[in-house]
């Protein structure tokens, strides 16, 4: 038997979660590659800079966010396109991306992460010499 | 989402969760009708509409937007909004994904029948354009005095 009251501890989260995972909009991306790392680009409209989560590990970048939207009081629904305003997509990475460096942007509602290359895996020049 | 608000105060978190059911009841409580004039799901962009005796809020889902490029016009109870959503495409970089709404967009919306075209406010923030069309005062409910 599991002790009571850890299950009690226990409840609110995992009550609530699973409703929050299901609810969630995975936003629409565009991803690129370039010599020095991988950009996302996330549309996330009505997210605002101090709403967005970004978390990162060697393995994995997860982006989230919650839309605010102002509505006046006793707003009644009469048609909806979106049905969440909460936003999340994971994405694996590999060792080569430093998970230590990432600089991520927010302007009107689009979220701009950059992950940077490790440095022994961007491109050098070599240089040849003459023999 | 709620990992890095755990500094906040309760009363705040209160808030929020109240602040959460009301957006619950704009944000898809249930199957709202469509008008013969929605278009198909997918469409961009995604728009929400509700209504108060007062006014109806239209809310277009359109990140990174131009306002420049955004016409929003109203005629009678349509509503009708052009734009243009230009990306910057990386040439040098290899793209993996590009799901993101590129062009030209249209769409129009058939606001209840009772709204004041000489009453509309729009603004944008955070990727959302937010319309509101103020109701005739003729339609607001009015309380009836018994003698």
């Amino acid at each position: 038997m599991t002790d009571p009251q850890e299950v009690n501890a226990a409840e609110p989260e995992s009550a609530r979660q699973p409703d929050e995972q299901e609810r969630a909009i995975q936003p629409a991306v565009d991803i690129f590659e370039d010599e020095l790392g991988i950009t996302v680009q996330a549309d996330m409209p009505g997210v605002s800079k101090d709403r967005v989560d970004i978390q990162i590990d060697k393995h994995t970048l997860t982006i989230e966010g919650f839309a605010e939207i102002s509505m006046p009081e006793g707003m009644e629904p009469l048609y909806a396109d979106v049905s969440s305003t909460r936003y999340m997509r994971s994405f694996s990475i590999s060792s080569e991306l430093d998970a230590d460096q990432v600089e991520a942007t927010l302007k009107d509602g689009v979220l701009t992460v950059r992950v940077p290359k490790r440095e022994q895996f961007k491109p050098r020049k070599i240089e040849v010499r003459a023999g | 989402m709620f990992r890095n608000m755990s500094g906040f105060g309760n009363s705040l978190f209160d808030d929020f969760r109240r602040m959460q059911q009301e957006m619950d009841q704009l944000f898809g409580a249930g199957p709202a009708p469509s008008g013969i004039r929605a278009a198909v799901g997918g469409s961009y962009p995604p728009i929400n509409m509700g209504s108060t005796p007062e006014q109806v809020d239209v809310y277009l889902f359109a990140a990174g937007l131009d306002m420049h490029k955004v016409d929003v016009t109203i005629h009678q109870n349509l509503l009708t909004i052009d734009g243009e959503r230009n990306l910057i495409t990386e040439v040098e970089a290899a793209y993996y994904r590009k799901e993101r709404f590129e062009g030209k967009f249209h769409r129009v919306v058939t606001l209840p029948e009772d709204v004041d075209p000489d009453q509309v406010d729009a603004s944008y923030q955070n990727g959302v354009l937010h319309i509101t069309v103020k109701r005739r005062e003729s339609n607001q409910p009015r309380q009836i005095e018994i003698r």
